[in-house]
């Protein structure tokens, strides 16, 4: 039996009838079309695919649709106001922190997470914190550093 | 990755869901999904219905309660991470959970979740073994079951397949206490290849009053490692009477060989991180 499902992805509501097998992460890319998110395993280890759902990074492979009806979701979409990228997406602009950039969104919003709960990380806090995202490119030295310049130009902004 | 087929149901009580967990056939609970979800997706779990906890209301929070600190079964594994009263009164519980997976899993995990699972290489089974925690199951009727009941075998408890976990208890650590959890990673999935929990009393003159040591991922279960417990308990607790009392740590665990290691290597494992969670549980037992 097929579920409506409602809830808000980057400030615009969204209202579907889903399968309740269908994972959030294939209806956010294909019911949705916002292809930014991405999938990059079958075990719920790589991260590409976190998301925030009320304000929280979650993998979005590892939740089913019908789970978020009525919630709150912000994907990589969602960042960049009016045209400004947001300071961690400039953070890995200057800092290089991505090459293939299959891992970036999902990176990303972790940080997100990292630094509402951690404005100022360590390098170690960092690192630990980015336990559930993997990059196959970069060796993670440049992601550190992204993460670092964010932490810097956020202290000001808010 | 699409799981077999199932029909969702999202009850708003206790009692609905247990209603569902009576009257569907081959019904499974869903709490943060972060065991049940990735076992779907393989298609190693094929349940007809999932009964989801979500908005089944009080199974969250975290609240003290006539000196034990009582857990609902639905507070995730973050939540249980920063928690002010466990930070205080129990501080290894948050430890613990600090230290599951990476920070997107414990934002859905749940420790009942955790609990109810019973996966062998799960972190927290070995903390409540140490603490001697107590868990509160609703089926027609309310029932608390003892830790020591509690671990069966592989992903098997004490839980009946009409009851739901509702409250984890753990108690409020007594004064001249320290304990901790120490485990070592799977480098990819960052469960337990074996961790061990320690917790200890220490009187005036430094002499162990009381021990509780849980061992997880090197067997079928977490288990009490009881050898160690009574090698502790009366003794001076110097470097000496550690190494002898954690020299005892697989006794008694039927230790698995797979992909992680052998059989020796995972009981070398038990010893060397029994070690060094009571040592670090004395220290703190001595601040
Ligand atoms: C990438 C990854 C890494 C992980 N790493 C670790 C780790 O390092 N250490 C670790 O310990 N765990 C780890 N986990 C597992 C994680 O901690 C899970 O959250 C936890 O094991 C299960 O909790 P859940 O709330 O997600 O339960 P679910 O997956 O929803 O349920 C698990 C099982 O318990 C049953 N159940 C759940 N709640 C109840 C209840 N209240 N009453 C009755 N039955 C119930 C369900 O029916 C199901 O059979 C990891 C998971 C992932 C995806
Ligand atoms: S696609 Fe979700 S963790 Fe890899
Ligand atoms: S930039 Fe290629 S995986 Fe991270």
């Amino acid at each position: 039996m097929k579920h409506s499902v409602k809830m808000t992805i980057n400030g615009q509501t969204q209202s579907h009838e889903v399968e309740p097998r269908l994972l959030l992460v294939h209806y956010i890319r294909e019911t949705v079309g916002l292809t930014g998110t991405h999938v990059g395993c079958d075990t719920s280890q790589c991260g590409a695919c976190t998301i925030l759902i009320n304000g929280q990074a979650v993998k979005s492979c590892t939740v089913f649709a019908v789970q978020a009806d009525g919630a709150k979701i912000t994907t990589i979409e969602g960042l960049a106001k009016n045209g400004d990228l947001h300071p961690i997406q400039q953070g890995f602009w200057e800092k290089h922190g991505l090459q293939c950039g299959f891992c970036t969104p999902g990176m990303i919003l972790a940080a997100y997470q990292m630094l509402e709960r951690y404005p100022k990380p360590s390098e170690e806090q960092i690192r630990h914190q980015l336990d559930g995202n993997l990059c196959r490119c970069t060796g993670y030295h440049n992601i550190v550093k992204a993460i670092q310049w964010a932490s810097e130009h956020m202290a000001g902004a808010k | 990755m699409y799981p077999a087929a199932f029909e969702y149901h999202a009850p708003a009580s206790v009692a609905d869901a247990l209603k569902l967990l009576g009257k569907l056939d081959d019904a499974k609970i869903l709490a943060g999904g972060h065991s049940l979800i990735p076992m779907m997706k393989l298609r190693l779990a094929q349940p007809k219905h999932l009964i989801d906890l979500r908005k089944v209301a009080g199974l969250t929070g975290i609240k003290e309660d006539k000196g034990m600190i009582a857990i609902g079964a639905m507070t995730t594994h973050w939540e249980v991470e920063s928690s002010k009263v466990l930070k205080s009164k129990c501080p290894v519980v948050s430890e613990t959970a600090a230290m599951i997976g990476d920070p997107a899993v414990r934002n859905k995990g749940t420790i009942g979740g955790s609990l109810a699972h019973g996966d062998p290489a799960a972190d927290m089974p070995a903390t409540v073994i140490a603490l001697g925690a107590e868990f509160v199951c609703q089926g027609k009727k309310k029932r608390t079951v003892k830790v020591d009941d509690w671990f069966k075998g592989i992903m098997e408890t004490a839980l009946g397949e009409d009851e739901l976990l509702v409250e984890i208890r753990v108690p409020a650590l007594a004064k001249g206490t320290g304990a901790a959890y120490l485990k070592f990673p799977h480098p990819a999935s960052r469960f337990a290849v074996v961790g061990v929990a320690a917790v200890v009393t220490l009187d005036k003159e430094g002499k162990c009053t009381k021990a509780g040591v849980g061992v997880t991922g090197a067997g079928t279960h977490a288990v009490r490692a009881k050898g160690v417990e009574a090698a502790l308990s009366g003794k001076k607790l110097d470097a000496a009477a550690i190494e002898a009392a954690a020299a005892k740590a697989a006794d008694g665990v039927d230790v698995q060989a797979d992909l992680q290691g052998s059989e020796e290597y995972k009981a070398h494992l038990c010893r060397v991180f029994a070690k060094r969670a009571i040592e670090a549980a004395v220290k703190r037992a001595h601040a």
